[in-house]
């Protein structure tokens, strides 16, 4: 389990890389950040690409701020960063509450936000979010600066819209009103293992009424999704314990779940139904 | 219950034995200075790399070796037709001829009968380099249909050979009339997850030729070097005198490591025809498909009871999957299986018929308690169907069903590896009482009653365990005191991480009478000593330990009998304190140092006499029986209504080791033990795809127990019943805390779920243990 | 021929300058060429812990970096933990006295990480360090002791902390 031959550039600002990957993407350069989920792919030699564009020397990336009513992560913030509250704010508290399930804490440690939402894990946390919280990602390379939506960034279990030759330099999410809510779960077999199925729930109340709800589910089918019925039969209802079992019927009811050897189909779907019952349920604490 | 033999160490009059000492082996181990075999390196070294068959099942068309021979660094790459003169890899004991068909090549031979079975080896520079050219071995196979549920019909393993390579049985006693005459017959059909021992450590082996004095040494040698010095020297057709076998530090074992595999035959012979040091380091993908695998069984199992719920007979048929080849081990797992099926109960009427099926996976072979983790839950299973059905409670069956104390030594009219099984002593309703009350049984019945009227679901069950340890006949140990008064005790035996050299140690210490960290313990140097048992079965400690004592005690005979003369008292006046010849009756007067009574009975001193001179003696360990270590494992599980999951809230382990050499130890020993348990009955499993892909290479895949998922084991030894087998009293105890692991978590996850029996298979993953749910509260 | 990079990495306060291929992972070389056999590997594949080191303060899997990754940075292996006259880290002193180890593969790796901790959150409260130390495998054990071990030390710690 030791990586093929490469070549290794450590880029010192983001143009020096994507003009590195400008020049090796079609001879399968990469870009690595924290390599946590890459490495092991090459240790099985199940990447193998030719030159390496190491960007965690890039100060410039590593910047997490708030800016306006967007939080900006950079392409080599780490996991842990986040972990440790990366805003203030409802959308701090959030982003803290999943970083801590993802993987294991030495992971975190050198793992990175954009990095996971390149590699587009089915079962990504970071996926998730982005998808639940409307996202935005900044893919920049030679030719243009590319302002994506997560919704429809990914393209499949592992795949996205991103060319070969272009960098996420960072990721935004919009923060979240003071008042929202929010609530996750996820289903994995151990601590620290991919989950079998993830629930994201936000939405706020007003006049006892729920508004704005969103309802994300991710680890069930190929790319994390937002569930519209479930989020409909939510908006404008009063929460309760009743309307949250319902609202989990209908994401259960939306999913068309892999069967992965791990998980059938079946027991996906049932895990969709917890998982959307028990963030709910913990937005409610 | 104390034999009359039982009379070594009397309990509470020990310095060391007994005692929770802290380990010898420790402090180069946290100080990041242990010497594992990859840690080592011998000038000129080359690097191994083993191509691995991608197929389940296959006939090899063709193997194109050139762009891998061209790669820099590139030393030789073989295939099959390059070693062709050695021959396929033996069982390590006599086994029935029927099995010879089925070993395993060093290379595959015209076919390839599982995933990462070896095809060719890459023999290089450096292992990145060996891995780069073993990436450019291309093999052609012709695929070939896998075979892969051994309980299905056996087909063609070869041309005229069936796939179920042997059926065993065992039987005693007339089970038809049992049958006939029943209250009731009480059955179920059971199955055990493929999972395995995983150590940490994945295997390795470095072969290194001295030509110089045409010597073949392989270090990485683990659990029994002296045997496979024999093994290695009949394959190699050499002296085994010319072959020595050198262990590292291991890092763990338990069971599958050690075993002779193809890469340590490869190495061998790599560097005796290449000149030159050959190391290979398996990686984890390696490791979890070409190390043995363990496990997997299909029973079908009944039992006739009488209306009390008394056993009358018991039933089995056994289909156990062997996976490609027959390994070193033989038939042996199925025998273990069938021998200690009945366990700890009377069974007037038993009779079990294994079949030995081969199929497209990995082989398979021993793992920690082999056929006991099996066979126990198969057992154990029965056991609560059989209160179930008679309304009974689960501690109530079996209190009826135990084998009294006052029945024992009792014969069980079945064998294991060949040998009777006595069971030699125990209070097994003595300890299930004790344990029942050091766990508190009633009280957590009453509360989980409570929290599953609210609402919950939340279980206790328990299962009971015989194990078996301390197989026979001899084992030898040299025992000398140099003249600087240290101890050095020369052993066959072999450390897996287990705590081997502290407990020899320990009995060495108390025999002589010297501070136990004065005491250095070889193990696994084939040329140090001429025989030795290893380290397996749990026998270290019984056998070895036992040949330890007696070294011991011949060089206190011998140091009291030369310092009779100087302190000019009778030898039994005498004693031996922190390594100083005393008096008795006056230990703070004259005295003399082991070492001092070492150098003046050295060789070549003058009235050293006709005898052996200097403080030294090789003995030797003869016991007939076995020691059979019993004990009760306790679990408390709550079970995730909306996913299946299972969590274990509590885990208790009651059991008798005879004596405990270190109690600290034991404890590891169990805790360990039950945490692997855990695994394999909950999270470990080896999965195939149709195709006999492994799905379970990774350890994102093959899902062991973490820190989060492993309860704090309660342990409570118990010293009730010492074994009249050996002067020590001691039982074996490493693979107690695994045996009836999964036994007890399936009987609690029944009792949380409100059915019993409703676990029928290992592990219990969520989505199973999720549709048992459903269709309990249909 | 494979590129070659001159490396220079600091390890347990010492400089080694290498000559390094870029896919050299961190952990192999520790080992190959600094002669720093502690750290082990398991899996190669960041899962185990088992090649834990502490890089510029944080538990890192040595085998998921490459070597030419930690130019600059501070390392630490488990051979770095000892006070230098051999006096050993209360973590060490503790695995012994807790019997925190059989085998001792994963111990320089459960070492690493704990230290890690125990310098980021010497208050640790035990949830929070079980999630952590979920981080390593240890196949021996049951674990319980090793758990034990840590909370032993972070208390060894602090008390040393409150008499300077």
């Amino acid at each position: 389990m030791k990586p093929a031959p490469f070549d290794y550039h450590a880029a010192r600002t983001v143009e020096e890389a994507v003009a590195l990957l400008a020049e090796y993407a079609d001879r399968d350069g990469r870009i690595i950040a924290g390599g946590q989920s890459f490495v092991p792919m090459m240790a099985f030699r199940l990447a193998r690409p030719s030159h390496v564009i190491d960007i965690n020397g890039i100060a410039a990336l590593g910047r997490l701020a708030v800016e306006g009513e967007v939080l900006r992560i950079g392409a080599v913030v780490r996991h842990a960063a986040l972990e440790t509250l990366g805003c203030a704010g409802v959308l701090g508290r959030l982003l803290s509450q999943m970083a801590r399930l993802i993987a294991h804490k030495p992971i975190r440690n050198r793992g990175t936000f954009c990095g996971s939402i390149v590699n587009a894990d089915p079962a990504a946390e970071w996926c998730l979010a982005a998808v639940t919280l409307g996202a935005e990602i900044v893919a920049q390379s030679v030719r243009e600066i590319r302002v994506l939506g997560a919704d429809g960034f990914f393209t499949g279990a592992m795949t996205t819209t991103l060319a070969p030759d272009e960098l996420v330099t960072e990721c935004r999410i919009p923060l979240l009103r003071d008042g929202t809510r929010f609530g996750f779960d996820e289903v994995s077999r151990r601590a620290g293992d991919f989950a079998m199925a993830a629930a994201l729930a936000t939405y706020r109340v007003e006049d006892g009424r729920i508004v704005e709800p969103r309802i994300g589910v991710g680890g069930v089918e190929p790319c994390p999704k937002r569930i519209a019925a479930a989020e409909a039969r939510l908006a404008g209802a009063a929460p309760d314990h009743r309307l949250f079992a319902a609202a989990a019927s209908e994401a259960a009811a939306a999913v068309e779940p892999m069967d992965d050897g791990e998980a059938s189909r079946g027991y996906r779907q049932r895990l969709v139904r917890a998982v959307v019952t028990r963030a709910l349920e913990r937005s409610l604490s | 219950m104390t034999g009359a033999s039982v009379t070594a160490f009397e309990k509470g009059k020990t310095r060391v034995f007994g005692r929770s000492v802290s380990r010898i082996e420790d402090l180069p181990l946290v100080t990041g200075r242990g010497r594992y075999v990859a840690d080592l390196d011998f000038p000129r070294q080359i690097h191994m790399r083993v191509v691995r068959s991608e197929e389940a099942h296959g006939r090899i068309v063709a193997i194109r070796l050139d762009a891998a021979r061209a790669v820099p660094g590139v030393v030789a790459v073989w295939t099959h037709a390059d070693i062709a003169g050695l021959p396929p890899i033996d069982f390590r004991d006599p086994a029935a001829e029927a099995l010879k068909p089925y070993r395993q090549p060093l290379l595959a031979k015209g076919v390839v009968r599982y995933v990462g079975e070896p095809v060719a080896v890459v023999l290089a520079e450096s292992p990145y380099v060996a891995e780069d050219a073993a990436e450019l071995v291309a093999v052609e196979v012709e695929a070939l249909p896998p075979l892969l549920d051994a309980a299905a019909p056996p087909a063609a393993f070869a041309p005229g050979l069936s796939t179920e390579a042997l059926e065993l049985s065992q039987e005693y006693g007339d089970v038809a009339a049992a049958f006939r005459e029943a209250h009731c017959i009480v059955e179920a059909e059971l199955s055990i997850g493929r999972h395995s021992g995983v150590p940490m450590e994945c295997r390795g082996a470095i072969g290194r030729y001295d030509a110089a004095y045409d010597v073949l040494e392989l270090w990485g040698a683990a659990k029994v070097p002296h045997r496979n010095r024999e093994a290695l020297a009949r394959f190699f057709g050499r002296p085994s005198s010319s072959v020595q076998l050198h262990e590292c530090h291991v890092g763990g074992g338990f069971g599958i490591r050690g075993e002779l595999y193809p890469e340590d035959f490869l190495v061998c012979a790599a560097s005796m025809r290449l000149g030159c040091p050959v190391k290979w380091i398996e990686d984890r993908r390696e490791h979890l498909i070409a190390a043995n695998h363990s496990r997997q069984q299909h029973h079908r199992v009944r039992a006739a009871v009488d209306a009390e719920g008394r056993i009358l007979a018991l039933e089995d048929a056994i289909f156990l999957d062997q996976g490609a080849y027959v390994r070193t081990h033989g038939a042996r797992v199925l025998d273990l299986t069938l021998a200690m099926l009945p366990g700890p109960y009377r069974v007037p009427a038993f009779r079990a018929v294994g079949h030995f099926r081969l199929t497209n996976k990995t082989p398979a072979a021993t793992y920690r308690a082999p056929g006991r983790y099996e066979g126990t839950f198969v057992r154990e299973r029965l056991l609560d169907a059989i209160a179930a059905r008679l309304g009974l409670d689960g501690v109530a069956i079996r209190r009826r069903n135990l084998i009294a104390s006052n029945e024992m030594p009792y014969a069980r009219q079945l064998t294991a590896n060949g040998h009777p099984i006595i069971l030699d002593s125990g209070d097994y309703a003595g300890l299930l009482r004790a344990a029942l009350e050091a766990f508190g049984w009633e009280e957590t019945e009453a509360r989980l009653r409570e929290r599953r009227a609210a609402g919950e679901f939340v279980g206790a069950g328990l299962s009971f365990f015989l194990e078996k340890s301390g197989q026979g006949p001899s084992d030898s140990a040299l025992v000398s005191v140099d003249s600087g008064g240290f101890v050095e005790v020369v052993t066959g035996g072999a450390s897996l991480g287990q705590g081997f050299e502290t407990a020899m140690a320990q009995i060495c210490a108390e025999t002589l009478g010297v501070d136990y960290r004065r005491v250095r313990v070889v193990h696994g140097q084939t040329d140090r000593i001429r025989f030795g048992i290893g380290a397996h079965a749990s026998r270290a400690t019984v056998m070895t330990g036992g040949a330890v004592h007696a070294a011991a005690s011949e060089v206190r005979r011998k140091a009291l009998a030369q310092a009779s003369v100087l302190l000019q008292a009778p030898a039994d006046e005498l004693d031996i304190v922190e390594g100083r010849v005393v008096r008795r009756d006056a230990p703070m007067g004259a005295s003399i140092s082991l070492g001092e009574l070492s150098r003046a009975s050295g060789p070549g001193r003058d009235g050293a006499g006709n005898g052996m001179p200097g403080l030294y003696s090789e003995s030797w360990f003869h016991t007939e029986g076995m020691a059979f270590p019993y004990g009760v494992h306790i679990a408390v599980v709550r079970v995730d209504r909306a996913t299946g999951q299972v969590a274990v809230e509590r885990y208790f382990v009651a059991t008798d080791v005879g004596r405990a050499v270190n109690p600290m130890m034991v404890e590891g020993q169990i805790a360990g033990g039950v945490v692997q348990g855990l695994g394999g009955a909950l999270y470990e499993e080896f999965r195939y795809d149709a195709a006999g892909q492994p799905l379970s290479a990774t350890f994102a895949a093959y899902l062991m127990p973490t820190m989060r998922e492993a309860p704090k084991v309660e342990v409570l030894i118990a010293e009730d019943a010492p074994s009249p087998n050996n002067p020590l009293g001691i039982k074996g105890v490493g693979e107690g805390g695994c045996t009836g692991a999964g036994a007890a978590i399936a009987s609690a996850i029944d009792a949380a779920i409100g059915r019993p029996g409703a676990v029928t298979a290992l592990p219990a993953t969520p989505e199973r243990v999720l549709s048992l749910l459903e269709a309990a509260r249909r | 021929m494979s590129q070659k990079l001159e490396v220079k990495l600091t390890v347990n306060g010492r400089d080694y300058v290498l000559s390094l291929e870029p896919r050299w992972t961190l952990a192999d070389v520790l080992r190959e060429h600094c002669g720093l056999t502690g750290t082990h590997l398991g899996c190669e594949h960041g899962v185990c812990g088992a090649c834990t080191v502490m890089i510029d303060g944080q538990a890192v899997r040595s085998c998921l970096m490459f070597a030419v990754q930690a130019q600059g940075k501070a390392i630490v292996t488990v051979e770095g933990l000892a006070g230098p006259g051999g006096e050993l880290h209360p973590l060490q002193q503790a695995f012994i006295d807790h019997h925190a180890l059989q085998c001792g593969f994963c111990t320089p790796g459960f070492l690493m990480l704990a230290h890690a901790t125990l310098l980021e959150s010497p208050d640790i409260d035990d949830e929070a360090l079980i999630d952590i130390l979920a981080s390593n495998l240890c196949r021996c054990t049951g674990y319980k002791n090793i758990l034990a071990a840590v909370k032993t030390a972070a208390a060894v710690m602090k008390a040393r902390r409150r008499q300077p």
